[in-house]
């Protein structure tokens, strides 16, 4: 039987009811979202409910909304049923100057560097994470550099002109 | 037709003029002697004998093969030997984009070369840190090692590079051969945090 995703939307909601909300397929992929606490409640019940059986970790990475108050760094998981080849992308919201997130990396390995990943560039504390560092960039960085509040660009170039790059 | 022929038969009958030797120093010359400077005589055979270091990242790297192969060929200029030692090198080649974690790095093979010690920052990103402004990548070598000659271009060109060292062995040649000793340049490195 394929898995399709109102079975999946189903078991998520005769499990969770409404805590688990704002279903959408946008492209065949069932996305689905819930409240940062019971990130790994969903996750762990994806993994474990035989006829679910999302046991793969694809992705894990975050999104910096800054006008989306209270919820400003939307942290999202991409899993995957190997078996059926069906996949679901999972997300939970956190405000920014709040921002502890459960840790996924004792339920899937893949999560830990992905979660080092996501803490270097948008400064999401994985609590329970067994080694939260930088992993990319300086150990010496002092600010989060995805975060929208912080410009892309080096702050220490002396030669470039705005005018010439299109910001003047 | 290509220009294909056999070395048995060379075009041209004589090779002395295919061979340039290089410029005799201003001295004082008579029977029997030849009296000039050390450090020209220094500088001369420090300049037909260096020994470049690539430290090739990206794109300028390729650029740089195709100049140290047969077609370019970089021996030309007496840099027969490509070394990938720091403690054995004369001249930094520094090509592609250098990133903030690959700074110290760079640092660091710097000051295992031993003095006398030159740099060339190839290419766009090496000078500048060209397109990529942003927060991972270093906005120019100079920030962290000093730099004798830069090469433009997003990659230069073999000819540019060529160009580039050519105007690295006009700085080796006409160097004094105390001028590491010289206050200035204790300077120039103090300012790096070197030494």
């Amino acid at each position: 039987m394929a898995l399709s995703n109102e079975f999946i939307q189903e078991q998520l909601v005769n499990k969770f009811g409404d805590q688990v909300f704002q279903f959408s397929s946008a492209n065949g992929m069932l996305s689905f979202e819930s409240s940062k606490d019971l990130n790994l409640k969903v996750l762990q019940f994806l993994y474990d409910e035989p006829s679910l059986g999302f046991t793969f970790l694809t992705d894990l990475c975050a999104v910096n909304y800054p006008d989306n108050v209270g919820g400003e760094l939307v942290v999202v998981y991409h899993l995957h049923n190997l078996k059926e080849n069906v996949r679901v992308r999972y997300s939970i919201a956190t405000a920014v100057a709040t921002p502890d997130v459960f840790t996924a990396s004792k339920l899937f390995e893949a999560a830990n560097w992905m979660e080092r990943e996501t803490y270097d560039f948008f400064g999401v504390n994985f609590v329970g994470h067994p080694n939260l560092k930088r992993i990319l960039n300086v150990d010496e960085m002092d600010y989060f550099p995805l975060r929208k509040e912080f410009p892309l660009e080096d702050q220490t170039r002396i030669d470039k002109d705005d005018e010439m790059f299109g910001r003047g | 037709m290509r220009p294909v022929r056999f070395n048995v038969h060379p075009k041209e009958a004589s090779i002395a003029e295919a061979i340039s030797m290089g410029v005799a120093p201003d001295g004082v010359s008579g029977d029997g002697f030849f009296a000039t400077q050390l450090s020209s005589v220094v500088g001369l055979a420090r300049k037909n004998s260096l020994w470049p270091l690539p430290f090739a990242t990206s794109c300028c790297g390729i650029e740089f093969m195709a100049t140290m192969a047969s077609h370019y060929d970089l021996s030309r200029f007496g840099s027969e030997r490509v070394g990938f030692s720091p403690r054995q090198c004369d001249l930094l080649m520094v090509m592609g984009t250098i990133a903030k974690k690959m700074a110290p790095v760079l640092r660091q093979v710097y000051i295992q070369m031993a003095e006398p010690r030159w740099v060339i920052a190839v290419g766009a990103c090496a000078s500048s840190g060209g397109i990529f402004d942003t927060y991972s990548v270093l906005q120019g070598i100079d920030q962290v090692i000093p730099v004798d000659v830069y090469v433009p271009g997003c990659p230069p060109r073999p000819e540019a590079i060529i160009d580039g060292f050519m105007k690295v062995q006009d700085l080796v040649g006409q160097e004094s051969i105390r001028r590491r000793n010289s206050e200035q340049y204790k300077a120039l490195l103090n300012s790096y945090g070197i030494q």
